[in-house]
């Protein structure tokens, strides 16, 4: 065997022995800074509707989520209603319940809250109250919500001292817009009935939405 | 002595790395929009930076050399500081939660920080010791981290300022930096090294 044929086994062996070197630090790394984390808390927390509303008596959707992963009841998340309950059924290999009315009821449509801007005095209450940081306002200045970042989780309305915030169901834009088919008297198998609302659905990815 | 403060010296105003030798240019006009980031990623690329030059220096020095092998430097480097940041990033998510979520992204990313390589490189050209391989990574990193901040509370206040509308974001971040390379040019001749 020629030199130069030599040189570049030992330059061959000696990069894989390096390669393989810092690939055990890296693995023992791996193992010995393992951090414990729950997986499924999250795939349970991206089911849930983050409206952060609280009315499942936990202070928001992540801890609910971390709730169920130990094996709290399903169904206690009514604004996620029966198409999270199904999708938390789904997931977690356990028959579906219905909603829990100690919690509240479904909304049949979704909402979102509006200030009557003339008669708001700026007391920031609702403010303190929203726990998405959806209204904006000051001290002794004019609030209003952000109807994008807004919930309509209902929070904001019980502190409000002159009762100047409104829930309005969400104006019908591109995004929310799915066709209304004509209802053509013949009677529908459960599994066309929108999960939601008990109604026909005709759109397969709003229901995929309304799960998620 | 005099030597090591004088390598401090060098790396950190001298021959700043950012704006005199213009390496880690990436770093410095992607992550500089605003100061609290900026400070992690100077942070987050002082630990690195050192750490790396270090385990570079004993690459090159006890395993490339013996071998005969000084042409594989520069991949051999692109291991070590793979390997560095990987671990740094794993150590310190275990033990500093908090850390972990300041610095972020801002951690893998130093893996393609040309600043880091070019630190390991130029240690093997200008022939440094141990100590001194340390030092230069270090005053390297601290001479990043000091124009990053400055350059990020700069970018900060010119945010607010009333830019002529053909120079606003990108162009007049440029320019900032153009005129900081100048003003570190003033810098030449403190030392000699």
């Amino acid at each position: 065997m020629s030199t130069a044929v030599i040189a570049i086994i030992v330059a061959v062996v000696v990069l894989v022995v390096l390669a393989a070197f810092f690939g055990g630090v890296l693995g023992f790394a791996a193992v010995r800074f393992k951090v414990e984390g729950n997986p499924i808390v999250d795939q349970i927390n991206n089911l849930l509707p983050q409206t952060q509303c609280g009315q499942c008596s936990y202070p928001g959707c992540k801890p609910y989520a971390e709730a169920i992963a130990n094996g709290e009841k399903i169904n206690k998340c009514p604004p996620g209603g029966e198409g999270t309950i199904q999708a938390l059924a789904d997931l977690l290999g356990v028959d579906p319940e219905p909603l829990d009315a100690e919690h509240g009821a479904e909304k049949d449509v979704p909402t979102v809250a509006v200030i009557r801007e003339d008669e708001c005095i700026g007391c920031t209450k609702c403010i303190q109250a929203c726990p998405v940081d959806a209204i904006l306002g000051a001290a002794k200045q004019m609030h209003t919500v952000i109807a994008d970042e807004c919930t309509g989780c209902d929070l904001c309305v019980e502190p409000c001292p002159v009762d100047c915030i409104d829930m309005v169901p969400v104006a019908r834009d591109t995004g929310s817009w799915y066709w209304q088919a004509p209802t053509s008297g013949v009677e529908l198998i459960a599994t066309d009935k929108h999960p939601a609302t008990g109604q026909p659905q005709h759109d397969p990815s709003d229901d995929q939405r309304g799960a998620a | 002595m005099t030597d090591y403060l004088l390598i401090l010296v060098s790396t950190i105003l001298v021959n700043n790395f950012v704006l005199v030798q213009f390496l880690g240019l990436c770093p410095f006009m992607g992550v500089s929009n605003k100061l609290e980031t900026a400070i992690g990623m100077g942070a987050a690329t002082t630990f690195v930076l050192t750490l790396a030059s270090v385990c570079s220096y004993l690459v090159y020095n006890y395993i490339l050399l013996p071998f005969d092998l000084a042409y594989l430097k520069t991949i051999s480097f692109i291991m070590v500081i793979a390997v560095v940041v990987g671990f740094t990033e794993m150590a310190i998510r275990k033990t500093s939660p908090l850390l972990y979520r300041v610095l972020g992204i801002f951690l893998p990313l130093i893996t393609t920080n040309c600043a880091v390589l070019g630190v390991a490189l130029l240690n093997i050209k200008r022939d440094n010791g141990f100590v001194e391989s340390i030092l230069y990574g270090f005053g390297a990193a601290v001479g990043f981290s000091l124009v990053m901040v400055l350059f990020a509370a700069m970018r900060e206040r010119i945010a607010v300022a009333d830019v002529p509308k053909p120079f606003q974001g990108s162009a007049i971040a440029m320019i900032t930096a153009g005129l900081m390379s100048l003003a570190f040019m003033g810098f030449t001749g403190l030392v000699s090294i």
